[in-house]
Formats: C-alpha cells, sequence, structure tokens
C-alpha cells in the first residue's frame, strides 16, 4: 500500500509543477500589467513604469523564464509568493483568504459526498419507488443548475425567510459580521451562521452529482453474484448490502472524488463572488481583469495542492476499501 | 455494411439475427431493425418525449422568436426604449426592460441561440475530436497512442477554467468562434480515453481484420468501421458535452470572461440580474430559467439516449 500511494503523491507533485508552471506562462503571456500604470493622469514615465514592473517581478521586456525562476525561487526557498500588481505582498493575503476558501472548500466537500453517497444507496435500494424518483429529479435539476443560479436562489430565499421572521436568521454577505465582539463562542456561532448558505449552493451540486454515480455503482452491484453468494450463506439481504454491496460500490466514488475536487474549487469561485467572500476564488477572478500574474500564479499553486491533497486522500480511501491495490 | 459490432449492440443484434437465420420467425413476432427499436424504447420514456419538445420549442423560440417578436412589438436586442426603463412584464415587453432600457425578451433570446449554437458547436467539436484521437490511439498504438495519450494526461491536468478566463479576454475582436473552441478544446479529454479502449478490443474484430486484409487504408479502417461501430456512446458523449459547454460558456460569461458586449449570452444575462434579482426579479429569472430548462431538457434527453441504446436495460421496456 506504501509503495502505490507513494507513486500517486510524486504523480500529483508531478502534476502540481506542471498546473502551476502553465498558469503562469499563459498568465505572462496574455496579461498585460503595464495597462495599469497606462491609464493615469499625469502618465508617469516609461523609465518609472519599467522599474517599478521589474520590482514586482512582472515586467514584460524581462526575459520570461528568469521572472518564472525567480519566482518560483522565492515561493520554494523562502515562502514568499511575490507581490500583486500594487506593491502589496500577497503573502499578507494569502493566508486569511486561503482560511476562508478552505472553510468553504473542505465543509462543502464532505457534506457533498457523504450526503450524496447516501442519497444514491437510497436511491438504488428503493429503485423505481417514490423516493427514487424524488431523488432522480432532485439529481438532474441540480446536476443541469450552474451554481451561480442556485446561489442568486438561496439569497432570495434567505431574504424573504428573514423578511417573514423579521429578524436575521440567515446570513448572506461575508464570512462573519464586521466588529463582532461575542466571545469565541459568539463568534463561533456567528462564522456558522454565514456559512449555511454558500456553503449549501455547492453542496447541493455535489450531492446531486454524487447520488446519480453512487446510485448507478450500487445497481451494478445489486445484481452481482457475490451479494446472492452473502444472502445464501445467511447474511440478512440489510446486512449483505452494508457489509459487502456498498464497501464495492464505493470503490469507483473514491475515483471520482478526485475528479469532483476540480469542478468543487471552480463552483466555490462563483459562490465566494456571489456571498462576498473574499477568498482565493473571488482573488483569481479580480486578478485576472487586473492583469495580476503573481496572483493568477499563487492561487492556481493554493488549488492544485488542494487537489493534490484531495486527490491523495481518495487514493487512500481507494486502498482503503479495495485489497487488490494494498498487493 | 457490416454487421454492428457495437458491445452495446450485440445483445439486440443477436435478437434480431436469431429470427433471421433461424426457421421462418413466428407471424405474431415482429423483428425490428436496431434503429426502430432504439426509437421505440426513447419514444415510450415519456419524460425523454417531454424534453425533447421543450427542447425543440427552445429552439424555435431561440431562432425564430426575435423575428416574431420585432414584428409584434418592434424590439431588438440591441434597441432601446427610451420611455421604459425598469419596467415589469407587459404587452409591450414580454419580459420588462432593463436599467437602460433593453427589452429582456429580445435579449434573452438572442442569449440563449448564442447559448444553443456554442452548446453544439462545442459537442460537436470535442465528440469528433475525442473520436478520431482515440481510435488513432488504439488503433495505431505505439508512438501515436504515447504521445496521444500523453497529451490527454496534460490538458487534463491544466486547470481548464482558470486558463480559458485568462486567454479568452485577449481575442475578445475575434468573436465567439474563438470562445468555442477554447471550450471544446478543454472537453474531449475522458471520451478520448474511453474511445481508445474500445478501440482496442474492436481491432481484434474480424470484421476490422477482414477489412485491413482486403486493402482498406488506415483512415478507411478508422472512419468506416471503428467510428461508425462507437456511435452510439459518441451519441450519448455528444449530448452530456452540450450541457455542459452551455453550463461552461454562461460560467465564463458570467465573470465576464466569455461572450462580450455588445453580444449577448445567458451568463452575461444572469450577471447583469444577480445584483437586482431580489428588486427586479424579471433581470434574472427569465435568463436563469431558460438556462436549466435548456440543460436539463439536454440531460434527460441523453439519459433516455442511453437507455434506448442499452439493451441490457430493463427501464426502455422489452426489446420486442
Amino acid at each position: 500500500m506504501g509503495r502505490f500511494l507513494l507513486k500517486r503523491l510524486v504523480n500529483y507533485l508531478v502534476l502540481v509543477i506542471v498546473a502551476t508552471t502553465l498558469a503562469y506562462f499563459v498568465a505572462s503571456l496574455v496579461l498585460n500589467p503595464r495597462a495599469a500604470y497606462e491609464g493615469r493622469n499625469p502618465p508617469p514615465p516609461a523609465a518609472v513604469v519599467d522599474q517599478q514592473l521589474s520590482a514586482y517581478g512582472v515586467n514584460d521586456e524581462d526575459p520570461l523564464l528568469g521572472r518564472y525562476a525567480d519566482w518560483i525561487g522565492g515561493v520554494l526557498l523562502h515562502g514568499d509568493f511575490g507581490m500583486t500588481v500594487n506593491g502589496q505582498e500577497i503573502n499578507d493575503q494569502l493566508g486569511s483568504r486561503a482560511l476562508v476558501s478552505l472553510r468553504l472548500l473542505i465543509v462543502g466537500s464532505i457534506i457533498g459526498a457523504v450526503l450524496g453517497v447516501l442519497a444514491g444507496v437510497v436511491s438504488a435500494i428503493k429503485k423505481y419507488r417514490p423516493t427514487d424518483r424524488l431523488i432522480t429529479a432532485y439529481a438532474f435539476f441540480f446536476i443541469a443548475t450552474p451554481v451561480f443560479f442556485t446561489a442568486v436562489l438561496l439569497k432570495y430565499g434567505a431574504l424573504s425567510v428573514n423578511n417573514a421572521a423579521g429578524s436575521t436568521l440567515l446570513y448572506y454577505t461575508g464570512y462573519e459580521t464586521p466588529g463582532l465582539d461575542a466571545g469565541f463562542f459568539g463568534t463561533l456561532g456567528d462564522q456558522v451562521a454565514h456559512l449555511i448558505l454558500p456553503t449549501l449552493s455547492i453542496a447541493l451540486g455535489q450531492i446531486a452529482f454524487f447520488s446519480r454515480y453512487q446510485r448507478n455503482a450500487m445497481l451494478d452491484v445489486m445484481n452481482s453474484d457475490f451479494l446472492r453468494t452473502a444472502e445464501a450463506k445467511g447474511l440478512t439481504r440489510r446486512k449483505a448490502l452494508y457489509k459487502h454491496g456498498l464497501r464495492t460500490a464505493l470503490i469507483p466514488m473514491a475515483t471520482l472524488l478526485a475528479y469532483s475536487f476540480g469542478t468543487l474549487a471552480v463552483g466555490a469561485t462563483f459562490t465566494e463572488k456571489i456571498f462576498g467572500w473574499h477568498g482565493m476564488g473571488e482573488w483569481v477572478v479580480d486578478s485576472i481583469t487586473r492583469n495580476d500574474i503573481n496572483v493568477v500564479a499563487t492561487v492556481t499553486l493554493f488549488t492544485a495542492i488542494f487537489i493534490l491533497i484531495s486527490g491523495f486522500l481518495s487514493d487512500v480511501i481507494y486502498a482503503v476499501l479495495d485489497p487488490r491495490v494494498r498487493v | 455494411m457490416s454487421l454492428p459490432a457495437d458491445p452495446l449492440v450485440v445483445a439486440d443484434d443477436v435478437a434480431v439475427n436469431d429470427d433471421r437465420d433461424g426457421q421462418k420467425a413466428p407471424s405474431a413476432v415482429v423483428v425490428r431493425g436496431r434503429r426502430s427499436l432504439v426509437m421505440r424504447r426513447f419514444r415510450k420514456n415519456r419524460g425523454a418525449m417531454v424534453a425533447l419538445a421543450l427542447l425543440l420549442l427552445l429552439f424555435v423560440a431561440a431562432f425564430l422568436g426575435p423575428r416574431i417578436y420585432e414584428a409584434i412589438t418592434g424590439w431588438t436586442y440591441s434597441s432601446q426604449d427610451y420611455s421604459a426603463f425598469l419596467s415589469p412584464p407587459s404587452p409591450d415587453h414580454w419580459f420588462g426592460t432593463t436599467q437602460i432600457g433593453q427589452d429582456v425578451f429580445a435579449r434573452t433570446m438572442r442569449g440563449l441561440q448564442k447559448s444553443l449554437l456554442i452548446g453544439l458547436l462545442v459537442a460537436l467539436i470535442s465528440t469528433t475530436l475525442a473520436a478520431v484521437v482515440g481510435a488513432c490511439a488504439g488503433y495505431f498504438g505505439g508512438w501515436t497512442d504515447r504521445v496521444l495519450m500523453w497529451l490527454v494526461d496534460l490538458l487534463l491536468v491544466i486547470p481548464a477554467f482558470l486558463i480559458v478566463a485568462i486567454i479568452s479576454p485577449a481575442f475578445r475582436d475575434a468573436g465567439w468562434i474563438v470562445l468555442v473552441l477554447l471550450i471544446a478544446v478543454f472537453a474531449w479529454m475522458i471520451t478520448a480515453r474511453i474511445i481508445r479502449g474500445m478501440t482496442l478490443s474492436l481491432k481484434e474484430r474480424e470484421f476490422v481484420l477482414a477489412a485491413k486484409f482486403s486493402g482498406v487504408s488506415s483512415a478507411g479502417i478508422i472512419f468506416r468501421h471503428l467510428i461508425p461501430n462507437m456511435s452510439s456512446l459518441l451519441i450519448i458523449d455528444a449530448t452530456i458535452a452540450v450541457a455542459s459547454a452551455i453550463i461552461a460558456e454562461s460560467g465564463l460569461s458570467y465573470f465576464g470572461f466569455g461572450i462580450q458586449p455588445p453580444d449577448v449570452s445567458l451568463g452575461n444575462l444572469i450577471a447583469d440580474g444577480t445584483r437586482s434579482a431580489f428588486t427586479f426579479p424579471w433581470l434574472f429569472m427569465f435568463a436563469g430559467g431558460l438556462l436549466v430548462a435548456t440543460t436539463l431538457a439536454v440531460s434527460v434527453i441523453g439519459d433516455a439516449l442511453r437507455d434506448a441504446l442499452d439493451p441490457s436495460s430493463s427501464r426502455a421496456g422489452s426489446t420486442k
């Protein structure tokens, strides 16, 4: 098992490097940081602009490879992600933004995967009965609905609930009440209350996605011989399904889990933007419009590492569930 | 024409061939060809027929709607009504107007038209690419296979949404065709892998070997024997690709990285409407609702096709 996991880890590390490098090069070739200075009045002298851009490591007249080497060297050796196009340290914002995003991504993916698998299993066991039809209809609707539509509908629903209740029960802007002083538990409760709607907006889609695949996997398993054998040797249907069936049906899910994190990260970008969370997704969208190369590369690195960790986790789950890979 | 060798088809085939080769079938048994069988199963699926009708309706609305609407009310997607700002839906403006007096119905139909076109084109390009690359990699093997699969892996790793978001504004003058190509380039890889796997097993089959030994060129084998035999998988895949392309495009346009003004797409419209979704719901709900209706209809059709083309599926009814 150790060798299998080690091989996967090396594979993921190569992928992280490739993804980050590519994002850096594409961003450097397409984005134009000079635009930030061109609009100024009075226009700054060209030499000053050049000097500034060089200082931030984004001057398009410096050789690209040299700039890349400087940036990646800074990241790897000093943990320094460089400067934004406005001359701020990326490291100053990185921590708080990463925390904001991770909160959303981790809670969203756990809820999505767990509830999705459960819904899929129930759907398969109750095949063609009302429960299955309901779950199928739900899944179809939310797979077809983009996150930005779900999120706005949720916001709309929250507004109606708040109006009906006469007080703010559901929060839909930001990730905490600014300037709140309510002690540790007060703050925690406040943050959880802010987390509900954004998490729902990405979890609803994830649940739908997983439930469809889990249903198919479970149906395949339910027709298999080994399940009939398990029942023949005296297990009850329920016990056979949960002890033998579910475990086998979960194996393809582990692979799917790794694939789904990419979609999740993109979905979270919409969520952050709509609910006013100052996270990584919002950062990258804003930085593309601001021509901020270093930020784009930093966020790509962050997302790639997130996918690496979750992909690695899904390999661990795979190895635990499927004894064949442990040899 | 060679016999279908699609693994999904074999079971249906056996049923049909038995009747043809054996003794005279009893007259009560109706022998159906594969095409009529699939059509029959598809027609029996009520949900799919509703979805198909809805999709046709959306197409008609998107492509003929603006003309008819202009004849009735006189508004197009680019005109402005200076006497009606932010007016709710009315006989004059079926879906209301925006802050600057643009007609929401005309704009929404224009957006729907763009989204449908982009969805169809991306599906066509990405599925063709997947079929050709997958079949070539599987058929030729060796270095061709290695290079193509390496390309597939590389494209799978690239953060596609981000890269398209960075690149596409740079081509804003070239129009929406570039956007179609960019989305298509990142949408074919997983299918190509599946096609490659199917080709590996198909190329050992007798009809392919027979074609090869009777001197059919590699291109002929790939395009006339291999790809047609994987058509059911390709049809299903293309349907799914339409829905995901529409969602990808509207997502990009939502952030302003897709279709650029003055042209509109559903993503642009939804993004514009989001800010005032609570106070002026018509700016948001019509575009959003139509987007969901389109993708939902396409995925229901895709699911029904999968059932109709799969002989082992009991859901679509019996084979007879």
